[in-house]
């Protein structure tokens, strides 16, 4: 992937090879979760790999994305190494977020990724704010935002839609639509039949497209950019997928039946992809292989990177708290640094 | 020196941070078309354009988040609240948002912006529109919390924390906008820095430490306590977080006695903090046990005796004063 490459140049095999190293790395994290080296939450993107991946394969590199939670995707589609990614998880120095923000607080500043957030629907403000600073400097980047259809509920997702509707904002609101928000149905917690009708509130234009097909998910994306990047304006997907696995590492998804994942599990979407490009000739079963092959030593090759990589010393502990450079006249520097050290003197 | 209100001190705060930085820009509601709820941001549109002043909807949450967003890619936002006890409805943004991103995302992310407006109690706005928000966001790591009391202080520090690369709240008060001071002239670069308190009044006999709207309560009770023959000295901490530590010992050390004059409630409150503090680094300075004065610990009453009552008063003060010089 180069650099503002079109979407349509996008190599196809290489995005199913994205796919591929995400399924392994969530997989392998599931693993490494049971085994007790992964702490706190864990939510996997299984099912949903064609999301991401159509998503960014429709954007210039220097776009902004910025997620939710279920986030390990996103960071590997925006180029962070699974080593970065699997350190984060293992809480290590040498994560992407040097072990201070586990694996609901994702970030690659460099390849314009903007977490990582864990909070349901407070992140929606923030893309609108990435929008308005895109706008504001009278760039043509676009704000992709992925959100669960759990966030959709909430205060913050639609304080952030009238915002961008009002400002013109350049973003696409992506919702991706697993039907479950933890263990509840979207028929349980949405008042509306299609979730896409939200948009319409706002008089933003919404559309609905199958998750399941990287294709349809990289075409109407791009068709969208393109459309914002002559004249911003924000526009809302429903993307319909799946999540093989529960909420959360600790969710046995017990309200849902097996013939409802198997019937999912039938469409997955690399397998489609794969059959796609293999039916187009331009991917055969061995080369297949050799990119699975591929994504699981590199997952693997992670794991070892995240066991054999330092703690963060806690000496380093207060450094991430203010940052350095603030302009206090007459505070000496150590001073300024050691604000944080001096506050937490009533936890001796 | 020119004798200027504390309302149009925040606005050449305004105005020359805007001058200076293309990055800065003020959003909030009100703030453009009607020139700012309690006229702070008058005439900042017509001069810099609804590019960079920003009317928004009631929609704190949503704005908030969404100068947190901007601040990510290196705007430096202002965020204006009408109150801060609307800030509450945004508490997600600026307690979740703000703060913690440099940490989460191992320092990639540093926030760099303003939230103002006026805080405290004001005068019978009821118990929704008078909360004292101080100890909510200084308890909150990541966050600087400045309190300025006097005109100059506004002017001096809403600069400083424009430049700030932290989230940095500025926490005005509705009664004291239209307060007069003496401040620099305009082309005088005026910066203080945070955590930097001020003694607003000399005296030898016990240190009054006080911010925000109790500091001229403070500085009118030390006349009535001259007339008594009790020196009070009066210690303005101008910031919360960071705490001016140094100044507050000093004063100590010198008067031996304290009373601590806030304007927030009482529970953890932060009277407690310094409290805390003193206690701890320089306890043998102490010629008698610390008092406080505060709100009483109650939801804000709306009849005016009632929340009389219940806010610091000099006569409260001054009780605390003579029981602590032993008077």
């Amino acid at each position: 992937m180069t650099s503002m490459q079109p979407a349509e140049q996008r190599d196809e095999v290489e995005m199913l090879s994205l796919m591929l190293l995400i399924r392994r790395f969530e997989e392998r994290a599931s693993q490494q979760y049971q085994a007790q080296k992964i702490g706190g939450f864990c939510h996997l993107y299984i099912g949903q790999e064609a999301v991401v991946a159509g998503a960014v394969a429709a954007v210039r590199d220097d776009d902004y994305i910025i997620t939710a939670y279920r986030d390990h995707a996103h960071a590997l589609a925006r180029g962070t190494s699974a080593d970065a990614c699997m350190a984060e998880l293992f809480g290590k120095e040498t994560g992407c977020s040097r072990g201070l923000g586990g694996s609901m607080h994702f970030f690659n500043r460099q390849n314009h990724m903007y977490g990582g957030h864990a909070i349901v629907g407070a992140h929606v403000p923030l893309a609108v704010g990435l929008a308005f600073a895109i706008k504001y400097r009278d760039e043509d980047r676009v704000t992709l935002c992925f959100f669960g259809d759990g966030a959709i509920n909430q205060g913050a997702f639609h304080e952030a839609l009238n915002l961008a509707a009002l400002y013109k904002l350049p973003i696409v609101f992506i919702c991706e639509n697993n039907l479950f928000a933890m263990g509840t149905s979207v028929k349980r917690s949405t008042s509306l039949k299609q979730i896409v009708d939200r948009a319409e509130g706002y008089d933003i234009p919404g559309e609905i497209v199958d998750g399941m097909n990287f294709r349809e998910v990289r075409d109407k994306i791009a068709e969208i950019v393109s459309s914002i990047r002559k004249e911003p304006h924000p526009a809302f997907i429903e993307v319909r997928t799946y999540r093989y696995r529960g909420h959360s590492m600790s969710d046995p998804a017990s309200y849902r039946t097996k013939q409802e994942l198997e019937k999912y599990r039938l469409d997955d979407p690399i397998t489609r992809l794969r059959a796609q490009l293999t039916r187009e000739g331009k991917l055969t079963n061995e080369q297949f292989d050799q990119l699975d092959k591929k994504a699981k030593e590199t997952v693997l090759a992670s794991v070892k990177f995240a066991e054999k990589s330092p703690q963060p010393p806690l000496d380093k502990l207060y450094d991430y708290t203010y940052a350095n450079g603030a302009v206090e006249p007459g505070m000496s520097p150590e001073k300024s640094k050691g604000l944080a050290a001096d506050t937490a003197a009533t936890t001796e | 020196m020119r004798e200027i209100t504390y309302r149009q001190a925040l606005n050449e705060a305004l105005a020359e941070e805007l001058e200076r930085d293309p990055n800065v820009f003020l959003m909030g509601e009100e703030v453009a078309e009607y020139n700012g709820a309690y006229k702070v941001s008058q005439g900042l549109l017509d001069r810099f354009g609804p590019r960079r002043i920003i009317d928004t909807p009631i929609s704190e949450n949503g704005f908030a988040g969404l100068g947190v967003g901007a601040a990510m890619v290196g705007l430096r936002p202002i965020i204006e609240f009408m109150t801060f006890s609307f800030s509450l409805v945004a508490f997600d943004q600026v307690v979740n948002n703000a703060p913690n991103m440099f940490t989460m995302s191992g320092g990639q992310f540093n926030i760099p912006i303003t939230f103002r407006g006026p805080n405290g109690p004001a005068h019978q706005l009821g118990a929704t529109h008078s909360h004292a928000t101080e100890p909510l966001y200084a308890n909150t790591p990541g966050l600087k919390v400045c309190t300025p009391a006097t005109p100059r202080d506004a002017k001096g520090l809403l600069k400083t924390a424009v430049r700030d690369n932290n989230p940095v709240l500025v926490l005005e008060a509705e009664l004291l906008y239209s307060s007069k001071g003496m401040v620099e002239p305009p082309d005088e670069e005026l910066l203080i820095p945070l955590g930097r308190a001020e003694v607003k009044r000399e005296g030898s006999d016990v240190s009054i430490i006080c911010y925000s709207q109790t500091v001229p309560l403070a500085l009118a009770t030390a006349q009535k306590l001259e007339d008594e023959d009790i020196s009070a000295e009066i210690v303005d901490l101008r910031s919360i977080k960071p705490l001016d530590e140094r100044a507050i010992f000093d004063s100590v050390a010198k008067t031996h006695r304290v009373v601590i004059v806030e304007q927030d409630c009482p529970f953890c409150g932060v009277g407690a903090e310094v409290c805390y503090r003193i206690q701890k680094n320089i306890f043998d300075e102490l010629d008698a046990p610390i008092i406080r004065v505060s709100q009483e610990d109650v939801p804000m009453p709306y009849n005016e005796r009632l929340e009389k009552a219940v806010l610091p008063s000099a006569d409260r003060v001054i009780a605390a004063v003579k029981k602590v010089c032993y008077a």
